[in-house]
């Protein structure tokens, strides 16, 4: 993995990192990817992905409320808030 | 009263002996005594625990009580308790007071447990020695320069050191069974969605589950019956009929019969660990087990692919961390990417944003079908195996590790080996089976875990073996040096 990739991933990821941190993060990155590279030894053409162990559906659920509206509840423990509302800096000019 | 297993101090609240004020403030001392050294809670709740003790008592009174009603226990710092912090060993969460409460934590409730505190756990549940957690490393209490494992390892050690008679866990890649063997005691991840996932902070969604640890097969039987069932909450839960997982306890052996991969005893198993494992099974044996060597072929591809699936789930999990409607946030944000990347870089170590990076590249436009796609493939093939195997055989019996607990430090530096830590507890989760880590016998004055593997849904049978094998030793009845207390 190069180094401009990881920079890409981290932007992707949102998560800036320091100029002295990338080398590092892209050492174990590297390292974490050749690994998984033992996955090709296998062929896999006709099988089909398994993406619950028990096969299972998602369970659907009729179209009606089920919560109530506990925003004052839920905002007491946001960074910043005014009037009911989230802040976030600044977004549209 | 630490030495007594959850039956007989539900005898000492029922017959009056104790109340179950008495008995929590008992367990507050000693996690007063022992947690500095140990660094097994992030937070103890004195103040819930003996207002529960108190409610508790008055229940037991009344003669409404059920068999766990006062009886304390410890929650992994992963599930949400409301109004007591839910840190998930995160700097990210270290100012998060949870707003409600996960099932697992109302169901506890329900049946008159006590909360004495959230347990110490690797970040985000990332990890296998503990050494990942924003509150610094847990000690094993057999040997304070050993790590306890992970991610559970504060649940484990406080289990192990007696600080609590039984805590919960969860377990992603083998979070409650390595912890388990190394801290020897008892450790139970059942069958995926068996227990429901609602408020338990999500890691990688298709293998988490919520389990107990405890210090025999039986106690953590009674808790499985406390924390198992539906819930609709869970899109994931299973809807199986309630089960009394103490029922079968007691059942003869005669007759089962038991699995021996060949791939789990094969090169990278100590040698010392595969001698106990062998007087293991033929004390099964001894109890009318046979044994039949059977293959698991895919199991070398259990570590390479989870190192997939599980980063990519959790890439996607973790990106409500934005340090906008609760947990970290940086200061002066320039703009709003700003304020995303540095609440993000700020408030995630280093091996949890190794995980997001890995993800995010497995799912990146490109890369999904070379790296997702192709793991869940493989995926099948490693479920298929045990689908197979549960054709000749009733259990599965493994290490739980390869080792005892390694050294502090020893490993950090190195992802890749400590990710092979969990070589033979990822392809359980891959697979959504239940197992159990029970102590059988020690190196070097270090506990060494038995693993046993059990089908779709049989908790029970699993639960059996593991009693039957307890009945006939008695590793159970040995503390660590200087907590025997």
């Amino acid at each position: 993995m190069s180094l401009p990739k990881v920079e890409n991933m981290a932007h992707l990821a949102r998560i800036s990192l320091s100029e002295q941190d990338i080398p590092l993060y892209t050492h174990h990155l590297s390292d974490i990817l050749s690994f998984v590279e033992k996955m090709n030894s296998v062929d896999t053409s006709n099988i089909t992905p398994l993406a619950h162990p028990l096969d299972m559906v998602a369970r659907l659920r009729p179209d009606i409320i089920s919560e109530t509206n506990q925003r004052d509840h839920f905002q007491t423990i946001a960074p910043q808030i005014e009037a009911g509302l989230y802040l976030v800096p600044k977004v549209i000019e | 009263m630490h030495n007594k297993s959850l039956s007989e101090l539900s005898l000492l609240l029922r017959q009056r002996e104790c109340s179950s004020v008495e008995m929590t403030r008992y367990f507050l001392d000693r996690i007063e005594n022992d947690n500095r050294l140990l660094n097994s809670f992030i937070t103890v709740t004195p103040d819930v625990a003996l207002r529960q003790a108190k409610v508790a008592d008055e229940r037991i009174q009344s003669g409404n009580a059920e068999t766990l009603t006062g009886i304390p226990l410890a929650h992994k710092d992963i599930f949400c308790t409301q109004g007591v912090k839910t840190s998930c060993g995160s700097k990210m969460l270290d100012n998060f007071i949870a707003p409600y409460n996960a099932t697992v934590v109302e169901k506890c409730q329900a049946a008159g447990m006590i909360m004495l505190g959230k347990t110490n756990m690797d970040e985000f549940a990332m990890g296998s020695s503990n050494e990942t957690s924003y509150y610094g490393p847990v000690k094993n209490p057999w040997d304070t320069k050993t790590v306890p494992g992970g991610s559970s390892g504060g649940s484990a050690a406080a289990v192990s050191a007696r600080l609590t008679p039984i805590a919960t866990g969860t377990d992603t890649g083998g979070s409650i069974r390595q912890p388990a063997a190394f801290c020897g005691i008892t450790g139970l991840k059942p069958t995926y969605g068996l227990v429901s996932r609602y408020g338990m902070i999500a890691f990688a969604s298709s293998l988490d589950q919520g389990g107990p640890l405890g210090h025999s097969a039986e106690d953590v039987a009674l808790l499985l019956n406390v924390i198992a069932g539906f819930d609709a909450r869970d899109s994931t839960s299973l809807n199986h009929p309630k089960e009394d997982y103490t029922k079968h306890l007691n059942d003869n052996l005669a007759g089962l019969k038991i699995g021996l991969p060949k791939e789990y005893f094969s090169e990278g198993l100590d040698p010392e660990v595969f001698k106990v494992l062998e007087a293991a099974r033929s004390e099964l044996e001894k109890a009318g087990a046979t044994l039949h060597e059977i293959h698991l072929p895919h199991t070398e591809l259990a570590v390479p692919i989870y190192y997939i699936i599980a980063p990519a789930e959790c890439s996607s999990n973790l990106s409500r961390y934005d340090g906008v409607r609760f947990g970290h946030r940086c200061n002066n944000p320039s703009d709003l990417t700003d304020l995303y990347k540095r609440s993000r870089a700020e408030g995630f170590g280093a091996e949890v944003k190794r995980r997001i990076m890995i993800g995010t590249y497995a799912l990146s436009a490109g890369y999904y079908d070379a790296y997702y796609l192709k793991a869940q493939k493989i995926r099948r093939l490693i479920r298929d195996d045990f689908v197979a195997a549960f054709k000749q055989v009733d259990v599965i019996l493994g290490p739980t590790t390869a080792t005892t607990a390694f050294k502090i430090d020893e490993k950090v530096d190195d992802p890749i080996a400590m990710y092979l830590s969990d070589i033979y507890t990822i392809s359980v989760n891959l697979a959504g089976l239940p197992a159990i880590s029970i102590p059988a016998g020690f190196v070097n004055q270090q506990p060494v875990g038995l693993q046993l593997i059990g089908n779709y849904l049989n908790e029970a049978q699993l639960l059996n073996v593991a009693h039957q094998y307890q009945q006939r030793t008695d590793w159970l009845m040995q503390n660590p040096l200087g907590i025997a207390g």
